[in-house]
């Protein structure tokens, strides 16, 4: 379903019946079937799909890069200035790459080379190819950074990834491929890792610097509030397939394909707290947290004196109620799941934390692992916190037989129960976890946090790594478990429509304290404290009516929770609004 | 910086204090008699007894530990049973050539272990990784007086391009150099490949490639430096390994370093030798890894010595 020529008067990339297969055990599977569009320049095509949907793999074969040996594209071309991309050697285009079209990618942590300095980095593209020598190469960089937004660009230079945050790393990454002033620009999933806040001033980056150049972008995303925000036309795949293309507004308005529509509706929305579920009674709280410090010492000199500090949990108090839900939000660094370590003595702490209104600082051997078995932890990754060598049978029983609760004919009957409580099949214990897709593997790291009668659980990002309709799926298993079973939820979470669905109360942290906190619907509705509305301003919504409608120029960083060993911490004050919710004043 | 030097420097003495300690009861435990080594097979019990108190092994054994440890402090490594010299000064007569070798060993296994194992790695799954991973096993299974012997029939014998043996010109050093690198080589052949192939996996590759670098630039700037990273711990480990295996070859090449000194001192049981060549030892696996500390930062900016 091509797009007519004529509606793009310099069409600059057109993309006609793209195939792409990759060599499996079983033969070749088919990633992408049959993909075309037309890029008019100065545009911005989304790619938009879950996971398998083989939207990375259309960019990985416009670049080139398709890993080999493995992929190739089977059909198909990619005519770019004339030239069909698809049958140019490796060296032609090695010309291309970097060059005319230049590719952005999900993860800024690790797609910089640890050991070249940001200059080396920044100078080897255009002196390969704009043939600039070392010194003009230099300025260059130096003015790209700057176009960039990075502070003391000429300073950057001389540092390495490592010492940059994960904003700034992907900001070097978007420096250096605008720095030959590419054509088009592949941004694969751009800030996907980002925190929220810094999300919202790379995509408004982005923005910016195609209303310079006048580049295309291709932007591939899973992110239907990425979409809205940035698209001019979409691009809806699934299984290798085009579901629906259109221009943006007519795609959230009016979807056409089914898929469409269910991948919007799954999409959670985010409104100001006015969907978030009410609060529940509050009778004695099941989990009681008064002054949690946690800090982490850095060592140096000769004597391997503490020389620094990590305050990563600065005295930090609140309670949770049976049946309840608090939602713990904020950026990364800023304490939430090293509160959750702290809870589960994963992590030395000081203050108090009482469960069940017993005191659990200090306890150990077998007094801790009864509080195990009251609190239990979900983590973000199903698929690094299963043990591969484990059937998930297996895995799920195995917190029963540690804590010899249960073995032989009654542990296979407890851990068939317990999958059928997740939706799972108990016929499926024998297999193993790779057997399983992402979500399906988060409901066996519930199950198996469920066989200990947990009280509590703690769900780290237990979501953030899945698809949309999954996440969906799963939040709706965790809520029909807390109305069946009383659960309580310590949920920490970065994405405020998701903490919107599920939580009834909210404790924002920030540098290690909370800065507010108070029923869902107040946080969120009425939000009191500059760094939570800052937080709320940069969620992107997935209405392109609504386009930067809510947003303001997000400056700034969060701070490094680094101190010298002789720091003192400000504790924060806080003002009571009334209703419990809590703010701290400044 | 500097702290970390000092503190380091203070570990290792203290580390070489213990061996020596641990060194001298375990020669002291052994069921040989260095008093009637040295007086000779054929001395009656009473010269037996006149040679013991000489060197001083009648006294009591906490007196003769702790008078060593006391001139150890002060640089002292006493003297040599049967050669009657200080062993500080035989030690020093030698090591320049041992040195010299040992330089020669790591140069010869770190190009032949990286360059082969880049190779493999770049390579992975073809023909030419599965030979070189073969020849690289060869290298490391095969007992080094092998090495060495067939060494010196195809390169000395056969080929006449060096000398079976001697010492003092560049072509000495070649053969032992390679017989030491050889073995190393293929270790590090095999470290180095799963290391590329480790790297290669690596987003930033990846985007080294999306920059339309070529290949050569690719490997050499990005890939390399990456991959040699965990050789670099492995040298400051082989610096000990070296310290053995050069008994084997210091004998079959007739080279002058302490590997001949510590053979025949073992044969004889001449304690303060074999004290002195431990402690030597020893310092010089404390001293290799501390330099492999020191290197690494140099060329992964992400380590920091504190």
């Amino acid at each position: 379903m091509a797009v007519s020529a004529s509606a793009h008067p310099t069409p600059l990339l057109k993309l006609d019946g793209l195939r792409v297969a990759f060599a499996t055990p079983t033969g070749p599977a088919t990633i992408v079937d049959g993909l075309s569009f037309i890029l008019g320049a100065g545009e911005t095509l989304c790619i938009a799909g879950e996971s398998g949907s083989g939207k990375s793999v259309t960019a990985l074969s416009l670049m080139g890069l398709l890993p080999k040996p493995g992929g190739r594209v089977t059909a198909g071309s990619a005519m770019f200035l004339g030239r069909d991309l698809f049958k140019l050697g490796e060296r032609e285009m090695q010309e291309i790459r970097g060059d005319d079209i230049a590719m952005i990618f999900q993860e800024p942590m690790t797609s910089l080379n640890p050991v070249l300095s940001i200059g080396t980095q920044m100078t080897e593209g255009l002196r390969r190819h704009k043939g600039l020598g070392e010194r003009e190469a230099e300025t260059r960089a130096i003015a790209v950074l700057d176009s960039v937004r990075i502070p003391e660009a000429r300073r950057r230079m001389k540092q390495f990834p490592h010492e940059l945050s994960g904003g700034m790393r992907q900001r070097v990454m978007i420096a250096m491929a605008m720095s030959c002033d590419p054509k088009v620009l592949i941004a694969d999933e751009p800030t996907t890792a980002l925190d929220v806040t810094i999300q919202a001033q790379i995509l408004e980056l982005m923005s910016d610097l195609q209303k310079q150049t006048g580049m295309a972008i291709i932007l591939i995303t899973h992110d239907m509030g990425v979409v809205a925000e940035m698209a001019d036309r979409v691009i809806v795949m699934r299984h290798g397939k085009v579901v629906e293309q259109g221009a943006v507004k007519s795609l959230f308005t009016a979807p056409q394909a089914d898929y469409t529509r269910a991948l919007l509706a799954a999409v959670p929305k985010f409104a100001n707290g006015k969907n978030a579920p009410g609060e529940t009674p509050r009778p004695e709280p099941i989990l009681s947290v008064r002054d949690l410090i946690v800090r982490f010492d850095v060592k140096g000199g000769f004597f391997h004196r503490t020389k620094q500090r990590v305050h990563a949990v600065e005295k930090i108090s609140f309670d949770l109620a049976p049946g309840e839900t608090l939602a713990l939000v904020g950026e990364s660094g800023c304490g939430k799941s090293t509160t959750a370590r702290a809870i589960m003595h994963l992590s030395p702490f000081a203050g108090s934390v009482k469960v069940a209104g017993k005191e659990t600082a200090g306890l150990t051997g077998e007094a801790l692992r009864a509080l195990r078995r009251d609190v239990q932890m979900i983590f973000q990754d199903p698929h690094a916190s299963l043990d591969p060598r484990m059937s998930v049978g297996d895995l799920v029983g195995e917190p029963l037989v540690i804590h010899g609760l249960a073995n032989g004919k009654e542990l296979a009957d407890r851990v068939a129960d317990l999958f059928e409580r997740v939706g799972l099949k108990p016929d499926h214990m024998t297999r193993f976890p790779h057997e399983f897709s992402g979500g399906q593997r988060q409901r066996i790291c519930i199950a198996r946090a469920l066989g200990l009668n947990p009280r509590i659980i703690i769900a780290d990002e237990c979501v953030s790594a899945l698809d949309v309709s999954i996440q969906a799926q799963i939040l709706a298993l965790l809520k029909k478990l807390r109305a069946e079973l009383g659960l309580s939820y310590l949920f920490i979470s970065h994405d405020m429509a998701v903490v919107e669905q599920i939580s009834h109360r909210v404790a924002v942290m920030y540098l290690g304290q909370i800065v507010e906190t108070g029923p869902t619907k107040e946080v969120l509705g009425n939000p009191q404290h500059p760094y939570t509305q800052k937080l709320l301003a940069a969620v992107p919504i997935p209405d392109p009516a609504r386009r930067g409608l809510a947003r303001r120029r997000l400056e700034g960083e969060v701070p490094s929770p680094f101190r010298p060993a002789n720091y003192v911490p400000q504790y924060l004050n806080y003002r009571d609004l009334g209703g419990g919710h809590l703010v701290a004043t400044q | 910086m500097p702290a970390y030097l000092a503190r380091r420097l203070v570990q290792a003495a203290l580390i070489l204090l213990g061996v020596a300690a641990i060194t001298y009861l375990l020669l002291y435990m052994l069921p040989a008699d260095p008093a009637r080594m040295v007086a000779g097979r054929s001395a009656g019990k009473e010269q037996v007894e006149m040679v013991r108190m000489q060197l001083g092994l009648d006294r009591p054994i906490w007196e003769q530990f702790g008078s060593y440890m006391w001139k150890l402090l002060q640089g002292d490594l006493g003297r040599s049973y049967l050669q009657r010299v200080q062993v500080t000064e035989l030690l020093g007569a030698r090591l320049p050539a041992s040195l010299l070798l040992m330089v020669g060993a790591i140069f010869c296994e770190l190009v032949i272990g990286v360059t082969l194992g880049m190779i493999a790695g770049l390579r992975r799954g073809t023909a030419v990784d599965q030979t070189l991973m073969v020849v690289a096993l060869v290298f490391i299974s095969t007992p080094q007086f092998v090495i060495a012997l067939s060494l010196l029939y195809v390169f000395a014998y056969w080929l006449g391009w060096f000398s079976i043996g001697g010492y003092g010109e560049f072509q000495h050093l070649v053969l032992p150099s390679l017989t030491l690198g050889l073995l190393g080589g293929g270790w590090y052949a095999r470290v180095t490949r799963s290391s590329v192939i480790e790297v290669l996996r690596q987003d930033f590759i990846r985007t080294a490639r999306a920059k339309g670098l070529d290949r050569w630039r690719i490997v050499l700037v990005h890939i390399l430096p990456n991959a040699v990273l965990p050789i670099i711990a492995m040298v400051g480990i082989d610096i000990g390994y070296f310290m053995g295996s050069i008994v084997v070859v210091e004998s079959v090449f007739g080279w002058p370093g302490i590997g001949q000194l510590t053979w025949q001192a073992i044969q004889q049981i001449d304690i303060p030798i074999i004290m002195g060549v431990t402690l030597l030892s020893a310092c010089a696996i404390v001293l290799g890894n501390l330099l492999a500390d020191l290197v690494a930062p140099l060329i992964d900016p992400r380590i920091k010595l504190r």
